[in-house]
Parts: structure tokens; C-alpha cells; sequence
């Protein structure tokens, strides 16, 4: 109930159609990764995905925003899956910042992450952090597609309280690999370039 | 009018009429479907079936809202003024630091537009927007300081907000003009089949006769056999309406004609920005007809013409 509401006020306000240029929406184990411009776009990216492919996604989201409050909480746990990480975590931290994302592909699920970190002001990307390239040489059999959101910076940029209706989309690009002997550097650009060559 | 018992006869035939014409329509566009081989032709006809699928829903819709009375025509009119604003805005290139300003335009003065008509405040219905929206928008563009674009930023928000509420609103605002005896349903009703026939028809003709393109960069489609033919049908269909109309029958025809090139005119301009921020359509909202905005583009400029000749000549 709560999860068609959400998505149907997700429709009414920011429209957010899934368009599928370079990959088609099959159920295979994957690894969304987006552009990040503003806290919309975690549930714009899930609600994109067609439903059968909404209940084996987990979106990435940061412990310090989706985690507080009881309402932010449930919506983050119970409604979109997602999988919540603590930005402030060292390698020190019982499986690193990484593990609880580890955890979720070991388990055959597929993810949804932002790997800027946080949300930009600008319509492209910055540059990556480097989670993407661990998990993509640690699960070298992932699928790692390229999504880029387009608009949602403008219709809920950071800093404001609320979305205003500009219509939003998601579009899902062909998927990439880690080169064998690639440098983390090399990959995180190249990755970001599959998103730049979407917007 | 409020409940059904309060329908005006006239309201339940004229829409009978075009139920009535929509199904002639919708036969046609089956044969043809049948018939045609090309695929060119193929391509029209299924282009021209999903056109009068749309309109069943938009002509249901207009049902409910004219059977519902003023509340309901005016939340209608509310939600079509969002979805073209939203169009306009989402093709526009605003900033993130245009957040406050288009929060207001959206949250603020879409309600207090549409509300302003339901109290019936006609003074400030037609200043609300030019005036104070207009000064007040950039005041909140100025927020977080950035001045790169700021006088195309902010003519962008008020032309959108111009044209998607201003304008628009003036069609539903037709109901609160006091014209004694007269129900103002069917100057709505008027108003919106001559634009609407008068689209219709020119892209019928266009298709039928079309030889010379009237404005080959601005909207190719557009012939002027097309704007010939289908602008003096409209025409005449208006002056044939004259009797639901306070107008004599060439009062009608001219107030029809004055709808008709307004619709034109408005049409024309609005393609003309649409191509300038690079678009073919404005939206995919109706399926066959692009957005909410390629609709109502005619509206836009027919809606606030009509009105205020009809308040100068006609109203009390």
C-alpha cells in the first residue's frame, strides 16, 4: 500500500519514466549506478525499475540521512529494501564501509548505488569514489550498468525542503566491465563517462 | 450547478453531439486502418486512431467536470495548468538556485489563480500573476546569490507561468462572468470546441489538401490549405452555435474567427519556443498528441482574448 503510494506520488510529481537505451530491464544480478542529485533519487531509480525487478533491487543509501527518524527509517528498511551504509565507517569498522553491500550480492540481489557519495549541484557527475571498483573486482560477474537521472537536481536540489513537479527521468545505459589489470583511477573515470554519455 | 438535476438540456445535447461525432470518428479510423497498405499511411492512420482515443478521455473528462459544476471544472483546469507548467518547466533549462521561485510558482500561484476565479475576484484574477508573480518570482531567484542567466532564468518562470496559468485560467474564469439568464457552461463549451475543432480540422484539411507549408521552421505540419479550410470551418461551426451563445449568429461567427487566429497565432508561438529549446513535442502525456501543452497551446492565446471581449461586450 505505502509502496504504490509512494510510487504513485512519485509519478504525479516527477514523472520519472525508466527509458532503457543500452540494456533491457531483464532479471539479471546488477549493479545500478547513478548520478546523485538530490534525496528523490533513490526512490526515482527504484520506482523506474519495473516491479519485478524492484524486489530483488536494493538501493544504497547513507545511514546518516535515511537512517534517522522512525518515518525515514521504515520508508528506507521496510518499503524500498535498501541497504543502509555509514559514510563515517573506517576500514576498521567490522567489514569496512563495503560490507553490508558485499553481503547483499553474495546473496545474488542486485544494487543500487550513487557512487559520488553525495549529491551534486551541477548536471554532471563528479568524480567516483572508489566502492564501485571494489565490488566490481570482487564480483566480477555483475553487471554493472550506468543510469543517469536526468532533472532531479533541479526538481529537488540540495539545500531545499521539498520537490517541485519537473518531470524527471531515469535512463539505463549499456552495461561495463572491469578490464583485467585495470587501475581503480582508469575504471572510476571510465564509469563516470558511462554516465556523462547518457545526460 | 451542482448536482445532475441541474443540467441545462442544451449541455446534454451538445455533448450527445459530439459523442455522436466522436464515433463517426472512431469508425472512420477503423476503416482506414482496414484499408491503407503503405506504411506511410499506416503510420497516419494509427497517428490519427490514437488522436481520437485521446479525445474520448478528454471529452469524458470535460463530461465529468460540466456535470460536476464550477468546483470540479476549476480543479480540472487547475491540474491541466500543472502538467503544461510542468511541461514548460521541464523542457526549460532553470537552475537548481531557481528552487523558491518555482516552488511558488507551482505551490503558490496555481492554487491562488484557480482560487481567485472560485471567490470570483476579477480584478485580482487578472493581476494576481502579471503583476505581483511578476515581481515577486525574482525576488526568490535571488536567494542563493547566483546572477549568471538571471534575466533568462527568470523570464523563462514568468513566460511559463503566463501562458500555463494565466492564460489557461481565463477559459474556466469565462464561468463568473454576470451575464444575466445566461449560463456560462456553454460559453466554456463554445469556447473550447472552436479551438479544439478548429485544430482538428486544419490538421484534416492539411492532410486532405495540404500543397503549400505555411511555416516550414516554425511547424511543419501547418499548410496553408490547412489554416484555410479547417480555420472557416471552426468558423462557421461557431456561427452555427450562436444559439447557445448570447451573440447573434455573426457576433458568433466573428468571436469564433477572433478564436480561431488566436488559437493559430498561439499555436505558432508556442511551437516556435518549443523548437527553440530544441523539442518536437512539448511532453508524452496523451498518447497521439504529445504533451498536456501541445493541447492547450491554441488555448493559451484564444482563452484570454475571448474572455475579455465577452466581459467588455456581453457582461454586466
Amino acid at each position: 500500500m505505502i509502496r504504490a503510494a509512494l510510487i504513485a506520488a512519485t509519478r504525479f510529481l516527477v514523472g520519472g519514466q525508466g527509458i532503457w537505451v543500452g540494456c533491457a530491464p531483464e532479471p539479471r544480478q546488477r549493479i545500478y549506478f547513478a548520478n546523485h542529485g538530490s534525496h528523490l533519487d533513490t526512490i526515482l531509480l527504484w520506482a523506474a525499475l519495473p516491479p519485478h525487478l524492484r524486489a530483488s533491487t536494493h538501493p544504497v543509501a547513507a545511514a546518516d540521512y535515511w537512517g534517522r527518524g522512525r518515518l525515514r527509517r521504515y520508508v528506507a528498511l521496510e518499503v524500498l529494501n535498501a541497504v543502509l551504509i555509514d559514510r563515517q565507517a573506517t576500514r576498521r569498522t567490522e567489514g569496512g564501509p563495503l560490507g553490508p553491500l558485499k553481503a547483499t550480492l553474495a546473496a545474488g540481489e542486485s544494487l543500487i548505488i550513487f557512487p559520488e557519495g553525495t549529491r551534486a549541484a551541477e548536471r554532471l557527475p563528479g568524480p567516483f569514489k572508489p566502492g564501485l571498483f571494489h565490488l566490481a573486482s570482487d564480483f566480477p560477474d555483475v553487471e554493472l550498468v550506468p543510469v543517469y537521472l536526468d532533472n532531479l537536481a533541479r526538481a529537488f536540489p540540495k539545500g531545499s525542503y521539498f520537490p517541485v513537479p519537473i518531470a524527471c527521468a531515469a535512463r539505463f545505459g549499456p552495461p561495463i566491465a572491469l578490464a583485467p589489470g585495470e587501475a581503480k583511477s582508469a575504471f572510476l573515470e571510465r564509469a563516470r563517462e558511462a554516465v556523462v554519455a547518457l545526460s | 450547478m451542482i448536482g445532475f438535476e441541474a443540467i441545462d438540456p442544451r449541455i446534454v445535447w451538445l455533448f450527445g453531439g459530439v459523442v455522436g461525432l466522436l464515433a463517426v470518428a472512431s469508425l472512420i479510423g477503423f476503416f482506414l486502418s482496414r484499408r491503407v497498405g503503405s506504411e506511410a499511411g499506416r503510420e497516419t492512420v494509427r497517428n490519427l486512431n490514437a488522436r481520437i482515443k485521446a479525445w474520448w478521455g478528454m471529452v469524458a473528462v470535460f463530461a465529468l467536470a460540466f456535470a460536476f459544476g464550477k468546483t470540479v471544472t476549476l480543479v480540472l483546469f487547475a491540474l491541466i495548468s500543472l502538467y503544461c507548467l510542468r511541461e514548460f518547466i521541464s523542457l526549460t533549462p532553470t537552475r537548481p538556485s531557481d528552487h523558491r521561485a518555482l516552488a511558488a510558482a507551482f505551490y503558490l500561484f496555481i492554487p491562488l489563480q484557480y482560487w481567485l476565479i472560485g471567490i470570483e475576484w476579477l480584478t485580482m484574477l487578472t493581476i494576481a500573476i502579471p503583476v505581483y508573480a511578476f515581481l515577486l518570482l525574482p525576488v526568490l531567484s535571488l536567494q542563493k546569490g547566483e546572477v549568471e542567466d538571471f534575466l533568462s532564468r527568470t523570464a523563462k518562470i514568468q513566460w511559463g507561468l503566463m501562458l500555463a496559468v494565466f492564460c489557461i485560467s481565463h477559459a474556466p474564469a469565462l464561468l463568473i462572468l454576470d451575464i444575466p439568464g445566461y449560463n456560462n457552461f456553454l460559453l466554456l463549451f463554445f469556447l473550447v470546441t472552436v479551438v479544439q475543432l478548429s485544430d482538428v480540422m486544419q490538421y484534416v484539411f492539411g492532410k486532405l489538401f495540404g500543397r503549400r507549408r505555411l511555416a516550414p521552421r516554425i511547424s511543419p505540419s501547418k499548410t496553408v490549405e490547412g489554416l484555410v479550410g479547417g480555420g472557416l470551418t471552426a468558423t462557421a461551426i461557431g456561427a452555427g452555435l450562436y444559439w447557445i451563445t448570447p451573440f447573434s449568429p455573426l457576433e458568433a461567427a466573428g468571436l469564433a474567427l477572433v478564436i480561431v487566429i488566436a488559437g493559430l497565432l498561439g499555436g505558432l508561438v508556442l511551437s516556435a519556443v518549443k523548437r527553440s529549446l530544441g523539442a518536437k513535442d512539448w511532453g508524452t502525456m496523451i498518447q497521439g498528441h504529445g504533451g498536456a501543452l501541445d493541447r492547450m497551446d491554441s488555448v493559451t492565446f484564444a482563452a484570454p482574448l475571448f474572455f475579455h471581449l465577452v466581459n467588455y461586450f456581453y457582461a454586466v
